[in-house]
């Protein structure tokens, strides 16, 4: 339990130290993460459907 | 006498590059040769025996591609002193962070159960098994990395990179048509025409030459060995040596079963030894053995760049050049990685098949990312400075990036649902 609560810190820790993104988020750097975000939303939704599809034996 | 003299100081410098290259050689090397892991060698015989030669001229393409990819990351490495991990973290956030840590966990520990797969199926033609094999596996990396010294490593690992040469002397075994390998392998042509199926393999053979992890691997390799911005070109040279070997070995392994086994459909690297050894069975051997050094390369490699990640995530002491006891996080998670990979090979009808198609699946996933991820990183010149990419490098490394999404997209689906593309 303690150790799990110690891992918990740690990951809280390292979100604050990275809260914020140091490369500036200039126009082509945010489409660019825009587009992944778009890729990876298709993809794994694409493997949720076929999870699906495997799991009801479709 | 003058001739003399000057042939003896032209071959003392030589000897003396080759020295200091093999003092620097390493990262880029180990990484591209490792890249030729099980699963690699799979899709390469595979390959050769279902299109014979034809697709060679697509397999030497992918040297320079292999080649830009993993260049930034010698220079981001090499630069910032950071693993990939947390490049990735300080550059992007903790969204973007935990993605990449994430997936790159899941994906290493699905690629190592393939690479025990194909160990154990290896060792199981000469007779040894399963249990045995993974045993003999864990006792050799452990051995393999807790000297203590990166140094120490990075050579054993470049002894068992030579040992993926094996299929040099393999291919020459079976007596190829140097005339047809030419002329059928070195004009580019889609034998039987453009298919699903054809696009499959070449899709097979990208996802086997470029991985996620090669990247994160590379990265952490190059900040753990202490290069710095001056060893730059010699990480360049390491990297397009290492690209350009592990792309000669695939052609080679290409020919073997391109030669022997013509038409026949490959499902595992260790199918295609056992048909060789109906052949020839040094050649068959040679497979084999080749099968098994690959994904043991390749384990060991894999369980590194995610202990690197974990390690300069979490703050833990994340160093080769440490010892167990200062650094019992960092060697904690790699023997997690691989006992637990090594079982699951060892559960009776474990679904091994469908563990291959995820990793292909989930792989192309994190591809695109850790690519997009990586250019914007080098573009950042407040990190990198003077080494940031050139507009002609983000030109190719951008036509690169694209071509992959597009590609992998297509590749996941058709991996997917395999009757869509028909």
């Amino acid at each position: 339990m303690k150790a799990f609560r110690r891992l918990l810190a740690k990951i809280h820790d390292i979100n604050s130290r990275y809260r914020e993104p140091r490369i500036e988020m200039s126009g082509a750097v945010r489409l660019s993460l825009m587009v992944l975000r778009l890729y990876l939303f298709a993809l794994v939704g694409l493997m949720v459907y076929k999870f699906v599809l495997l799991v009801t034996g479709r | 006498m003058n001739f003399f003299s000057k042939l003896y100081y032209l071959s003392r410098k030589a000897w003396k590059a080759v020295g200091l290259y093999l003092v620097l050689a390493g990262p880029g090397i180990v990484v591209m040769v490792a890249d030729n892991d099980a699963g690699g060698i799979t899709t390469y015989a595979a390959t050769g025996a279902k299109y014979g030669y034809h697709l060679i001229w697509f397999l030497l393409i992918l040297i320079p591609v292999a080649y830009y990819v993993q260049e930034m990351t010698v220079r981001l490495g090499a630069v910032t002193k950071r693993g990939h991990a947390e490049a990735i973290f300080d550059g992007f956030g903790a969204f973007w962070g935990w993605f990449s840590l994430l997936d790159l966990m899941i994906v290493d520990w699905l690629t190592l159960v393939t690479e025990f797969i194909g160990m154990t199926a290896a060792l199981a033609i000469f007779g040894v098994p399963p249990w045995l094999s993974v045993v003999a596996v864990i006792v050799l990396m452990a051995v393999i990395v807790l000297h203590g010294r990166y140094w120490t490593f990075e050579k054993l690992a470049l002894l068992f990179c030579a040992f993926n040469l094996i299929y040099i002397p393999g291919a020459f075994l079976v007596h190829p048509s140097v005339r047809d390998v030419l002329h059928q392998g070195l004009i580019p042509n889609f034998a039987g025409g453009f298919n699903g199926q054809l696009f499959f393999f070449l899709m097979a053979n990208i996802g086997t030459t470029i991985a996620p992890w090669m990247l994160f691997f590379q990265q952490s390799a190059v900040v753990d060995k202490g290069m710095l911005e001056k060893d730059i070109p010699w990480g360049r040279f390491d990297t397009l040596l290492g690209s350009i070997v592990t792309v000669v070995v695939a052609v080679f392994i290409v020919v073997v079963t391109g030669t022997v086994l013509p038409g026949v459909d490959i499902d595992s690297a260790a199918q295609a030894a056992a048909e060789l050894m109906k052949t020839d069975r040094y050649v068959g051997a040679f497979l084999a053995i080749g099968l098994f050094d690959a994904g043991l390369l390749g384990a060991i490699c894999i369980s590194l760049a995610s202990s690197w990640a974990f390690g300069e995530i979490f703050g833990w002491a994340h160093s080769l050049n440490t010892k167990i006891r200062q650094a019992p996080w960092f060697y904690a998670t790699y023997f997690f990685m691989l006992v637990t990979a090594g079982l699951v090979v060892l559960i009776p009808h474990a679904p091994l098949v469908l563990i291959t198609l995820f990793v292909q699946v989930i792989a192309v996933t994190l591809l695109p990312a850790a690519l997009v991820f990586l250019i914007l990183l080098l573009n950042d010149r407040t990190a990198v400075g003077e080494y940031c990419n050139t507009p002609a490098q983000n030109l190719v490394g951008g036509l690169i990036v694209v071509s992959i999404v597009v590609l992998s997209t297509l590749y996941g689906i058709t991996v997917m649902f395999p009757n869509l593309i028909q």
